[in-house]
């Protein structure tokens, strides 16, 4: 027997948790697939066991906040599958999902993509050496396995999450080599005509002043405005090489470096749904495009969470609840008059909290090096293809990004282009001058997640059973 | 180059790494036990064959790839760790013979 559901969501971080609170409330089926073992995504990884410990104390109470969403998610009602991984999804909705060996097709009228976020890939020369790492690995391990580097630690990159984590780390006792510091001297003067919005927001930014003040008080090294980073080493990190502003390139020895460079939305399943993306310039990444209810311009599909354009925690939570609401409105289990005014205040609130973000995108815009690498730098990390292998196929005929795919095999290894899509496409746009926003994205084919052919065998049994009794 | 903040408590259990023994905690994943080793490499790539340790810790990358009780290819950081789990450390490609 197919099980069905009013609403299939994938993924349960703060949106999908609470695009399924709202739907079970609003009494839609609901089933809830997250490839983790336990709920909370990526930012509040493993809350239920961690907040009311000690490392939980040092994480903050952001984190910690989670345990309460993930509580009331518990109890909602909705069906929740963990360790499970959504595979392919098709119109209909037939949703595929592999857990423990075996596969499954369940059936739903609405799909809710709320997989989240991911590091946007910062590719330098020799990023795959073992001892780099990005910071949002280094944070998971502190989360799930209260874990921290051994050895003093070199963190690059710009953003709030090398702040949060910095800070994190030293209230954990970590010790930290050097804050190589990649945002722009002058992003302060590009933010400016947001810095007044933004303070609207104040406390927000006031958690970023603490957390940069107990890096100062914690005695980190500064590097600012550093470009030309390299990494170099005989089979793991063993040396780092990058240039300040003015000053000659200088050498460093290094045992574990944390790189990143932002987050971008995982786009992966609105491109193989054929939802239409739009390139959002400011935090140069694809986001895909929305109704006032989070639904795709396929119809029945919806995205909530930093899914839908990088926001944090507590717009994703409202993203989800706008979503659910539209769900139930699309569903006819709510009356449009009722969907309108529960979600008036939930606008508000997302309105209020987005206000911060355009400050955000211009203090921390990513640095401009990792769109074009230098031709010894591997861009797809599966494949071990280098920028300069992508130029010279870009030298043949002018191809596009899929063409490239095809010729080189970049995007094709188990990542599926996940680490080189962006970096791909903007190699391809320099060389075709044009806008990368022209470019676009590889097409994205099943399987979603890697699959073996005996967690597909065990799928046929039951369709060849229903086959049989068509005979 | 990673490190227990704690002590080993009492929930400990083992799990063995190319036939060695080694300790863990419920809730942590294998990839997290890689980066505690002195090797860190839990693979070598198809192309190259050059050594890659896990790198995103949250399932995008495919960099932690390692043989989980006899499942090769598996992405190391996806996996909580079992008492009594079996894992290797996986070289250049892989085959489909066994």
């Amino acid at each position: 027997m197919t099980r069905k559901f009013d609403s299939v969501v994938v993924g349960a971080g703060p949106a999908g948790m609470s695009a399924a609170i709202r739907m079970s409330g609003l009494g839609l089926s609901v089933l809830v697939v997250d490839e983790q073992p336990t709920p909370g995504g990526q930012i509040w990884r493993a809350a239920e066991a961690v907040a009311e410990t000690r490392i939980g104390a040092l994480l903050g109470n952001e984190y910690r906040a989670g345990a309460e969403v993930i509580a009331r998610f518990r109890s909602c009602g909705a069906v929740y599958e963990p360790d499970s991984q959504v595979w392919q999804i098709e119109p209909g909705w037939r949703v595929f999902i592999k857990r423990g060996g075996q596969v499954e097709a369940v059936s739903a009228d609405h799909i809710v993509i709320a997989t989240g976020a991911q590091e946007r890939p910062a590719p330098f020369p020799g990023w795959e050496l073992p001892g780099i790492l990005t910071v949002g690995a280094a944070q998971i391990l502190l989360k799930t396995s209260g874990q921290v580097p051994s050895d003093p630690v070199w963190v690059a990159g710009s953003g709030p999450l090398p702040l949060l984590y910095m800070a994190q780390l030293l209230r954990a006792g970590g010790k930290i080599a050097g804050w190589l510091d990649t945002s722009p001297r002058n992003g302060w003067r590009h933010a400016l005509p947001w810095v007044g919005t933004a303070l609207l927001e104040l406390s927000e930014i006031r958690k970023g002043i603490g957390w940069m003040r107990e890096i100062r008080r914690g005695g980190v090294p500064r590097f600012r405005g550093v470009t030309s980073l390299r990494a170099h080493g005989v089979g793991r990190l063993q040396e780092l090489e990058f240039t300040q502003l003015g000053q000659g390139a200088r050498r460093v020895d290094a045992t574990v470096l944390l790189s990143h460079e932002g987050v971008v939305p995982s786009i992966h399943m609105a491109q193989a749904l054929g939802c239409t993306n739009r390139w959002d310039a400011q935090q140069a990444c694809l986001a895909p495009v929305l109704d006032e209810w989070g639904q795709s311009t396929v119809k029945g599909v919806y995205v909530a969470g930093d899914g839908a354009g990088i926001g944090g925690a507590m717009v994703a939570c409202i993203r989800g609840e706008l979503v659910g609401l539209g769900i139930a409105l699309h569903g006819g289990k709510i009356k449009p008059s009722t969907s309108a005014s529960d979600a008036m205040p939930l606008r508000v609130q997302l309105h209020k909290l987005l206000r911060l973000r355009p400050m955000l995108d211009m203090l921390y815009p990513p640095r401009v090096e990792i769109s074009s690498p230098s031709d010894d730098t591997i861009v797809c990390r599966c494949e071990e293809l280098t920028a300069g292998d992508i130029r010279k196929a870009c030298a043949i005929g002018s191809p596009g990004i899929n063409q490239i795919k095809a010729l080189t095999r970049a995007g094709m290894g188990p990542c599926q282009g996940r680490q080189c899509g962006y970096t791909v496409a903007n190699i391809v746009a320099s060389a075709k001058g044009q806008n990368v926003s022209e470019v676009g994205f590889y097409r994205v084919r099943p399987p979603l997640k890697p699959l073996t052919l005996g967690e597909l065998a065990t799928m046929s049994s039951e369709e060849e059973s229903s086959k049989a009794r068509y005979l | 180059m990673f490190k227990k903040l704690h002590e080993a408590g009492a929930s400990t259990l083992t799990i063995y790494i190319d036939g060695e023994a080694i300790k863990a905690e419920p809730g942590e994943t294998v990839a997290a036990v890689f980066l505690r080793q002195q090797n860190t490499v839990c693979r070598t790539t198809p192309v190259d064959e050059s050594p890659r340790a896990p790198f995103c810790m949250m399932g995008v990358c495919f960099d932690c790839l390692a043989v989980v009780d006899g499942v090769a290819s598996t992405q190391s950081c996806m996996v909580p760790v079992q008492q009594g789990m079996r894992v290797e450390r996986q070289f250049g490609r892989r085959s489909v013979h066994p």
